[in-house]
């Protein structure tokens, strides 16, 4: 992303008498349909919550106390920290980091073997990660589920084989959310990885080899420090998606396991009707992911200097 | 350039596919309950292009419509509380007298009902009970109490799905602990809270959609689940029986209503006056294996449809009840327990 | 490398490539393998048949399935069009138009749409429409689309044109071409191959999305995800496998598209170096 504030040489101004007239529609767009939208939204996170469904333009902080205290069933004791939403924002993010270090532990050396292949056999490689990402997520996710259910292909071949004596219930379970999240994003680790792990010049590893180094140390204190970027590049691809999934609690972890995903939408497609509510979600939502991009883009910062 | 001229031509498509025009009709209804052939059959009688969405509960049908497309819609299929509801938040057109010409095959029990008196809003569409579903091959025991779902023996812990339906699970949760439906008594509702927290350690998920492919699959051992449904579950393979709780369970009734601003009524009364037609009506419930409230239908309907166990409560039994609507202060504390329950 | 001893192979990478693959592709094999299956029950193996590729096209669901395909193409088609002109006028501006103040906010609202999650967006943009109004339908889904595939078409686009060097545009300047016909007949061949890889990448975001077109959908409008969506709520069948493969098939040959016309597009330039 760094890409694209345009540092390199071949940043002219040719075009800078026009420039307004060529990024005005870009802004115009995104500006009224995404901006104004979000800042409507932070509106509607202080606004009154109207009976079944919309909202009343009052102010009220009702929203971010009923996501922080717990007032009682009647809304009239004393407030005490309410964990329920807590532990729902919780619960993603530790789904979302087991997800991410999921990717990580496989995506890692498949990303450094790629590198370390011929030049011209490495573009296959890449390819046949990346061509499951094309497909839909949604039947990506589906595939999965049919795959790991209690009477799914994969139960039934180490049934038949012996491997287990019962199905191994893994549908409906925080795991099988986990490996939803994992399918879903692997290619995303992986890609970062591969451009850093190209970029290293494995002269060094040779050095230290030669100065009597283990294969080991090499890894951990010579490639990993250099690999970072693209390691952390690779983490934020794939934990801040997992953050506000929806499909993955829902098809895998079956509706009960509730994430920040799934408790949005409740707010306006299902039962819930609480919009004030889901506002406010939304915003705390959208606030973590800003913080952790900010960590990345200081990190990043002070890569460069 | 052609590509201006291209997307100019696809913009038109698009806006000529969404323009209001004669001849078209736009329902919202449940999912997978209407067969195809009758609303082909609707489609050629009245010349009329039919458009279903789907919902999957009473509350999400509300939201939705809350949340932007009213006037999207002429016809919806909420059940009984729904109705009462919805004509409470003036969702719902009115239907003035002699609009529907075969309002008089409705049958006499149906007529005057309690959320709609005098039928100004809808006509009967389904009714039917709703309760839960077990596995035999899980389990061999006695199936007929509630205690199968909110208080579950050892082998059943973790195998039940639960209708993700506020207004039915609720009832359901009354009736078990034996307190009335919409209940102020702040003890009460306390321990219908209790009752959900706990039950909800032995529930494997929430799903409406998924109810009949849980069973029919084995994901679930025990599914709470609409007795038509669970009879086509059952049809599928599924060695499952539907209880009938000595505590009670659920019966509903779905109907069919005018919508607010609806930009095609003409069609939408047509489209009742053809769901009030015996023949027709039969289709849906032979379809959907229910029982429809419209006088003269008998003759069309499958003969297994009158014997099968799913539409005949066994002696002993307790009383079916409808959902009932709760005041705002009530349906507040309801929310509440809900949006626990399901976080 | 012909050393006996290589220094960057390591024991067992090798291996959990392998398990990557495997895992990648293993559900989508099976789902595959499946929508051959001549028998209802998605477990039990009935026989090699083609019917539920025909059940498709002439099944029960398939009205519903061909109105959500075309609704999905022309959305996508329309959306990767207008979008990638958007992002092409937006990645000149950036990188052909100087050193300005607020570059970074300008970079930063163009990538918005990235960095936002999808929920946040769904949530945002249906408050939105339901404040302002705006109906929802195909055109409220086409206009959500649009939004949120500029940066997408946005990154190659302007990764091509900042490996493009400006000594083309000066020599045309001097030529005294005007600016229209330096991007014209200079710049947009160079850049071609980006600008397709950009199409291409919002041309399968949008046909792709389904949360943000789940929220704001209006009546009676379904695109593929939402209606496979629907149908797999309540069970997974033949019909959908075939479905998916048939998709999946599609993404393969577009990507390989996509592919072959960035090798062109190398080619192209080692060619004018």
């Amino acid at each position: 992303m760094a890409a694209g504030t345009g540092s390199g040489s071949t940043v002219s101004a040719i075009f800078s008498p026009v420039r307004l007239w060529l990024l005005l529609p870009s802004w115009i767009v995104i500006g009224f349909f995404l901006l104004l939208p979000v800042l409507l939204m932070l509106t509607y996170s202080f606004l009154t919550k109207e009976f079944r469904g919309g909202v009343i333009w009052e102010f009220s902080l009702s929203a971010y106390d009923q996501f922080l205290f717990d007032r009682g069933l009647f809304g009239d004791e004393p407030p005490v920290i309410k964990w329920t939403y807590i532990n729902i924002f919780i619960r993603s993010i530790l789904q979302a980091t087991g997800a991410t270090i999921l990717c990580l532990l496989i995506g890692f050396p498949t990303a450094y073997f790629i590198a370390t292949r011929p030049m011209q056999s490495r573009t296959m490689w890449l390819f046949l990660i990346t061509i499951p990402y094309w497909v839909n997520l949604l039947i990506r996710t589906v595939s999965m589920k049919f795959l790991i259910r209690d009477t799914g292909p994969l139960n039934e071949l180490f049934l038949n084989i012996g491997l287990i004596d019962a199905p191994l219930h893994v549908i409906n379970t925080n795991f099988a959310v986990q490996l939803g999240l994992f399918y879903s994003y692997l290619p995303f680790m992986v890609l970062p990885i591969y451009a850093s792990v190209e970029r290293y010049n494995f002269a060094f590893s040779e050095v230290a080899s030669d100065l009597y180094a283990s294969k080991i140390t090499i890894l951990w204190s010579i490639i990993l420090p250099v690999v970072k970027p693209g390691i952390i590049a690779g983490s934020i691809l794939v934990f801040v998606p997992s953050l506000g999934a929806f499909l993955a609690p829902d098809l895998l972890g079956g509706a009960k396991t509730f994430m920040i995903g799934s408790l949005i939408e409740d707010q306006f497609k299902g039962n819930a009707g609480n919009w004030p509510f889901g506002a406010a979600a939304s915003m705390i939502l959208l606030s973590l992911v800003l913080v952790v991009l900010m960590f990345y883009a200081r990190a990043q910062e002070r890569d460069q200097t | 350039m052609i590509s201006k001229a291209f997307i100019g031509a696809a913009a038109l498509a698009l806006v000529a596919n969404t323009a209001a025009a004669e001849g078209k009709l736009s329902v919202y209804h449940w999912f997978e309950y209407i067969p195809a052939e009758l609303v082909e059959k609707f489609s050629k009688e009245y010349d009329v292009k039919v458009t279903i969405d789907t919902f999957d509960s009473n509350e999400s049908m509300l939201a939705s419509l809350k949340a932007g497309t009213m006037g999207s819609y002429d016809v919806a299929v909420p059940g009984d509380y729904m109705v009462e509801i919805m004509a409470g938040e003036g969702l719902l057109d009115t239907i003035a007298k002699g609009e529907l010409a075969n309002m008089a095959n409705i049958e006499d029990q149906w007529l005057n009902v309690s959320f709609d008196p005098g039928r100004k809003h809808s006509i009967p569409y389904q009714w039917g009970s709703t309760s839960f579903s077990v596995n035999r091959d899980a389990y061999s025991g006695n199936i007929n109490t509630t205690d199968i779902l909110f208080n579950p023996p050892e082998q059943l812990k973790g195998k039940i799905n639960v209708l993700d339906s506020q207004g039915e699970v609720m009832a359901m949760a009354a009736l078990h602990l034996g307190i009335p439906q919409c209940s102020a008594d702040r003890e009460q509702l306390k321990s219908l809270d209790a009752l959900l927290q706990s039950a909800k350690e032995n529930w494997a998920s929430f799903g409406s959609d998924i109810a009949k492919d849980v069973l029919v699959s084995g994901d679930a051992a025990v599914g709470m689940i609409w007795n038509g449904f669970s009879a086509k579950a059952r049809a599928e393979g599924a060695n499952i029986e539907y209880s009938y709780p000595d505590q009670g369970y659920v019966v509903w009734m779905d109907n069919v209503v005018l919508l607010r601003d609806a930009p095609n009524r003409a069609n939408a009364l047509n489209f009742m006056d053809f769901l009030l037609e015996p023949e027709n009506i039969a289709a849906v419930t032979n379809y959907a294996r229910y029982a429809d409230g419209i006088k003269g239908t008998t003759e069309f309907l499958d003969a297994e449809l009158a014997t099968m166990p799913e539409n005949n409560p066994r002696a002993g039994a307790g009383a079916g009840v409808f959902v009932a609507v709760c005041d705002q202060t009530t349906q507040e504390v309801y929310d509440q327990i809900w949006t626990r329950l399901r976080s | 490398m012909n050393r006996t001893f290589d220094i960057t192979h390591y024991r067992g990478f090798f291996g959990v490539t392998c398990l990557c693959l495997v895992i990648l592709y293993g559900p989508l094999i099976i789902v595959m393998v499946y929508s051959f299956n001549d028998s209802l029950s998605i477990t039990n193996w009935g026989g090699v048949s083609l019917r539920w590729y025909v059940d498709i096209f002439t099944g029960l669901e398939s009205a519903k399935f061909k109105a959500a395909a075309w609704n999905s193409f022309t959305i996508a088609i329309m959306a990767a069009i207008v979008s990638t002109i958007i992002a092409t006028a937006a990645s000149i501006g950036m990188i052909r138009g100087g050193n300005f103040k607020g570059k970074f906010v300008s970079f930063a609202l163009i990538s918005l749409p990235i960095m936002v999650p999808e929920i946040v967006t769904a949530v945002a943009t249906l408050i939105f429409f339901s404040t302002i109004g705006f109906k929802l339908g195909t055109l409220s889904i086409l206009v959500a689309h649009i939004v949120f595939c500029i940066p997408f078409a946005y990154l190659p686009i302007s990764a091509r044109l900042q490996g493009i060097d400006a000594s083309y545009e000066e020599a045309a300047q001097d030529l005294f071409a005007n600016r229209w016909m330096t991007f014209r007949y200079v710049l947009m061949p160079i850049m071609w191959p980006g600008i397709l890889a950009g199409f291409l990448l919002a041309f399968i975001i949008s046909l792709d999305d389904f949360i943000i077109t789940n929220f704001i959908k209006g009546a009676g409008i379904e695109t593929l995800p939402t209606a496979i969506f629907g149908s797999v709520k309540q069970g997974i069948k033949p019909n959908i496998m075939a479905l998916s493969t048939l998709l999946l098939l599609f993404s393969i040959a577009l990507v390989t598209l996509s592919y072959f016309i960035g090798k062109r597009g190398e080619v192209t330039q080692k060619l004018q170096q």
